[in-house]
């Protein structure tokens, strides 16, 4: 009977490590089964470039939701990669140890809090403070950059931190002896050491802040029309999806999967490259 | 032009560095100190354990307790033999070959998706072409898929962490494989996988977006798996959108970010006492 037991744990663990992959198959099909014969049937140039949103009256052009989407992330990545980036050179070159060993959970931790909890700070602090100080209706791409800025710093911080970490102690010392100064021999030698690394958090941020959909919802405004300025109201393609799901049926709701698709497709290259950025480090060594 | 020198820059460059770091942790302990000064008041013995009263304008948060509770538990138990399982044939039962990097990549996209897809997904999937409807189960199911990346990443580390001279013992004792895995190699990956478990309760319970769209926002209290449920963040974000009550918003924040908080600590609590252990 011993044999059998082990014949069958390997056939149910083999089967189970399809888990995976096999619900990411299923979610690429399911989204695109819905929304892709919608974007052929509207025009997919038609879908992604007309700025007429109106699913009553039977419009669908998602171009505003792809601007703001755009710039709400590159205003969140403005912020959140430098002090990131920032932060991880810090605790990992000029920090000593036992305060890093405080300071570095203490950041994981701005992970966990919920995404709604950041929407609402947003709603309640920053919206005030830019309606009074910048004009505007507050609510606007500025407060969602904000808002997404901080909430990638712990993407952009552990994961360039562990590429910082990850250059070898010899590099750094074969700098310093060589007369170099601390500073110096970081920005010299381990960030370009570090590059790739630190390269893929940006853009596994970017997929975050791109995806981010209940902070963006309560802090952007959500008016579906072209930006002009910063402090303009704006509506991104996952709020788009998450304000209009609860009432929409039939083409309206095939719409949304569409902007789904759009978003899937755009969030699955940036995995891919920052992937390949990171195994390309791996082959170097 | 004279060159800048070197000690100024360093000196420069650490200022600038640490402020930004300094930044960083002042605005997270702003986040926490702010909705618990602005929450903890409203949060009483009272508020805990009553029922919401006018969609929640006023009376208490029990029901969202209970979903909050239900919907990560039953998460994780369908998550965690799937994301063990898988981990234990990745580490113990299979070179690295062709079809190993094919689920690596498999799990690292999955891990990179937003929760609105899998909250598109969860909807069309199993809440209208299963016929299962906005439910404890669809929101559970697809809570599943969303943290299984992490507990696969998660255990998988805590599976090669375990010495090879324990496989060894426990193969020349003359076990086979998937008695050495039952007993040997899972008891001592333990606290490596708990870790897993809390981080994915911990995302669970933050989660919004793919749990509004599946499991409902029903303030009933759950009866069966196939029963409507809202969870904290779900009444939270729709106390705070819909201007329902500021009061009652802040302070069901303040519950979810001690509870977050706690669960999390508890994950890294654990990582650390698991990793001074092995690097010992």
């Amino acid at each position: 009977m011993k044999i059998n037991c082990e014949k069958i744990a390997k056939c149910l663990l083999t089967a189970v490590a399809f888990s995976a992959l096999l619900s990411l198959l299923l979610i690429a099909i399911f989204i695109f089964k819905e929304g892709f014969p919608f974007m052929l049937k509207v025009g997919v140039s038609d879908f992604l470039f007309s700025s007429a949103w109106n699913p009553q009256m039977g419009q669908f052009g998602i171009f505003p939701m792809i601007v703001a989407s755009l710039y709400v992330t590159f205003g969140a990545m403005l912020i959140g990669a430098p002090l990131g980036v920032a932060g991880a050179i810090f605790m990992n070159e000029f920090l000593p140890r036992p305060a890093m060993r405080i300071i570095k959970p203490t950041i994981e931790l701005l992970a966990g809090i919920p995404s709604v909890v950041f929407g609402f700070l947003g709603v309640m602090v920053l919206a005030p403070l830019i309606r009074n100080h910048m004009g505007g209706p507050g609510l606007s791409i500025l407060a969602a950059s904000v808002i997404l800025g901080v909430m990638v710093l712990p993407t952009v911080i552990s994961i360039s931190t562990d590429a910082i970490g990850a250059v070898p102690h010899s590099y750094r010392d074969g700098a310093l002896a060589l007369g170099a100064t601390r500073w110096q021999s970081v920005h010299m030698v381990t960030l370009k050491a570090a590059r790739s690394g630190i390269i893929a958090s940006i853009i596994l941020a970017m997929g975050r802040a791109l995806g981010e959909t209940m902070a963006v919802i309560m802090v952007a405004g959500n008016t579906v029309k072209i930006p002009h300025a910063v402090t303009d109201p704006v509506r991104t393609l996952t709020a788009n999806i998450a304000l209009e799901m609860s009432n929409a049926t039939g083409m309206a709701r095939e719409a949304l999967f569409a902007t789904g698709v759009v978003l899937f497709v755009v969030i699955m290259i940036l995995n891919a490259i920052a992937l390949s950025v990171m195994k390309s480090r791996g082959g170097r060594r | 032009m004279r060159r800048i020198s070197p000690k100024i820059t360093q000196a420069l460059a650490v200022t600038l560095l640490g402020a930004a770091t300094l930044l960083t942790v002042i605005v997270l302990v702003f986040i926490i100190v702010f909705v618990l000064a602005k929450g903890l008041p409203g949060v009483t013995w009272e508020f805990l354990s009553s029922v919401p009263k006018d969609m929640g304008k006023a009376g208490g948060i029990l029901p969202t307790l209970a979903g909050t509770v239900l919907l990560p538990l039953f998460a994780i138990a369908i998550a965690l033999p799937l994301g063990v399982g898988t981990a234990v044939y990745l580490t113990e039962y299979t070179r690295e070959t062709r079809f190993t990097r094919a689920l690596r990549f498999g799990t690292d996209c999955l891990a990179g998706i937003p929760s609105i897809i899998f909250g598109l997904f969860g909807f069309i999937f199993f809440v209208v072409m299963l016929k299962m409807g906005w439910c404890l189960l669809s929101g559970a199911l697809t809570l599943a898929i969303m943290v299984l990346p992490t507990i696969i990443r998660t255990s998988e580390e805590a599976i090669r962490a375990v010495p090879n001279a324990y496989r060894e013992v426990s193969f020349s004792l003359g076990a086979t494989r998937w008695e050495t895995v039952l007993k040997v190699i899972l008891p001592n990956a333990l606290p490596g996988i708990v870790t897993g478990v809390m981080l994915g309760i911990g995302r669970s319970i933050g989660e919004t977006a793919a749990v509004i769209f599946t499991a409902g926002s029903s303030l009933r209290m759950p009866m069966s798996v196939f029963d409507s449920v809202r969870t904290m963040s779900v009444h939270f974000y729709i106390l705070a959108r819909e201007g329902i009550s500021n009061e009652n918003a802040y302070a069901t924040a303040a519950v979810l970010i001690i509870t977050v908080l706690v669960v999390n600590l508890a994950a890294y609590g654990l990582m650390h006492r698991f990793i001074a252990k092995r690097s010992k």
